[in-house]
């Protein structure tokens, strides 16, 4: 049997799903669920655009069957605003500073860099660039990731940007 | 870009992992653990095992625990529970320094400490750090549990003395002495990637200041990390000076016989065991 009937929670939404064995986390995101915001890049671990948090940790989505996600709560990009008129703030930070041009690496940006500032909430430079030292990006330079995600931390401390 | 089609298996006990090993193992089934080196290379389609035996549901696997002077580390342990000290004194420390040279934070999530020495990436951490510390692996199948040393499990490169039907269910590491000083070392690329050359040092203080049992590991360079005999016996006896790191850091550039990019390679060598033994101890 290559096939499974397994539920996935996907940003508090279950989503009952038929999946091969082989399909990966990151594709049963975009072609089961519907969630097109978790990128492929490689799918070998290297870029890290897939980046989703899995029971509020980090995880490289392309590296993890689908199967493997059972009972476990996923958090994609599309669940990282409080809703639908309303920005994350680290997401209204990467607008405010450009951190982003084609997007394609901002999905595993955004979902590396929520689980550092949960974790360090004054996070320096050098700590922000040591964190997403797994994901590329081919258009920004990093800078502009790097200026926002302290903006955003300051925002998320309280204190005016 | 997408695995070959396989089956997958999730056992929930080790007696139920171990009968699945013995069935699939003759048709190259293989353990998933954390998946960051097999999944990537069933994508690459370099590997294509049809079966996979999960161990992540594996009642037991996860044990990490300091225990009769060891530290005994299950098959499902992760890189990042080493970020902080796990053992008392300087191994706590050493491995604490060493798991942030493994890969990035997501990928130090999910990869296991079992399945780096048993996946023996010539320039991974952790298969250097159980060479030079003479870590002890549990190998366990149907035929019951098997002891072997570090310095001969790690066979050649991608190579491992287990048998295709044992699993590694766990590792056992001696506690370093109290007053054990250590280095450890690496140049690669970039932050998280594989080393092109890695020192590990560790060595004591007799009373008059002489060193007693170093120990001093290279990986990175060769095809399976390993202990320098005649580095260690420059070092042996002597009071560390800054000439006798840079003798026996020669000593290494020349005991080392690199996999590629010779002279680059013996040239890293020498820095990072100068630099390792500056760390471990003042001259
Ligand atoms: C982008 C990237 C960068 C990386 N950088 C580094 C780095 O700098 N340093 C480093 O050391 N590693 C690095 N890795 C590899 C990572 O550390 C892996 O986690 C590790 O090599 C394998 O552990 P795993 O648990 O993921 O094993 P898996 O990928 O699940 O398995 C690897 C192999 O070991 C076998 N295996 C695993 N566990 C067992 C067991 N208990 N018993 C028997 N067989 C077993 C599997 O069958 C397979 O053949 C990197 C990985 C990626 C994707
Ligand atoms: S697509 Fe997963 S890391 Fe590149
Ligand atoms: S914004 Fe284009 S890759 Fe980062």
């Amino acid at each position: 049997m290559s096939e499974r009937r397994i539920t996935l929670a996907v940003n508090g939404q279950r989503h009952d799903i038929t999946v091969p064995v082989r399909r990966s986390l990151a594709d049963a995101l975009r072609q089961d669920c519907g969630l097109t915001g978790t990128h492929l890049g490689c799918e070998h671990g290297v870029c890290g655009a897939c980046t989703v948090l899995v029971d509020g940790r980090s995880a490289r989505a392309c590296l993890m069957l689908a199967v493997q996600a059972e009972n476990l709560a996923i958090t994609t990009v599309e669940g990282l605003a409080p809703d639908a008129a309303m920005l994350h703030p680290l997401q209204q930070a990467f607008a405010n500073n450009h951190a982003l041009q084609c997007g394609f690496c901002t999905p595993g940006m955004l979902t590396t860099l929520v689980e550092l500032l949960a974790e360090n909430p004054s996070p320096s430079a050098a700590e922000v660039r040591v964190a997403i030292s797994g994901n590329l990006c081919r258009c920004t330079g990093y800078e502009t990731i790097v200026a926002a995600t302290l903006e955003a931390a300051a925002v998320m401390r309280g204190e005016a940007a | 870009m997408k695995p070959a089609p396989f089956d997958w298996h999730a056992p929930t006990t080790l007696a139920e992992a171990a009968s699945l090993l013995a069935r699939l193992a003759p048709e190259d089934g293989r353990v998933l653990a954390g998946g960051q080196s097999l999944l990537p290379a069933m994508a690459l389609r370099v590997a294509r095992p049809p079966h996979l035996v999960d161990i992540n549901r594996v009642a037991g696997l996860d044990v990490l625990a300091v225990e009769g002077g060891l530290l005994r580390i299950g098959a499902v342990v992760r890189h990042v529970a080493f970020e902080k000290p796990v053992a008392p004194g300087p191994l706590g420390a050493l491995l604490a320094e060493v798991v942030r040279h493994i890969a990035h934070w997501p990928i130090r999530q999910r990869g296991t400490f079992c399945g780096s020495l048993c996946h023996a990436d010539p320039a991974a951490e952790w298969p250097l750090v159980a060479v030079v510390l003479e870590a002890v692996m549990l190998a366990h199948s149907l035929r019951g549990d098997r002891r072997i040393a570090a310095v001969d499990f790690l066979r050649g490169l991608l190579d491992t003395a287990l048998a295709p039907d044992e699993l590694l269910r766990g590792v056992e590491i001696p506690l370093l002495p109290q007053d054990a000083c250590w280095g450890f070392v690496e140049v690669s690329r970039r932050a998280g990637d594989f080393a092109q050359a890695m020192a590990l040092v560790v060595l004591r203080l007799d009373a008059q200041g002489r060193i007693v049992t170093p120990r001093v590991g290279i990986g990175g360079v060769e095809a399976v990390p390993r202990r320098l005999a005649v580095v260690e016996a420059v070092l042996e006896g002597q009071t560390p000076s800054a000439a006798l790191f840079a003798a026996a850091a020669e000593a290494a550039a020349g005991a080392v016989d690199p996999m590629e990019d010779a002279a680059y390679r013996r040239a890293l060598t020498r820095t990072v065991t100068l630099r390792a033994l500056h760390q471990a101890c003042p001259a």
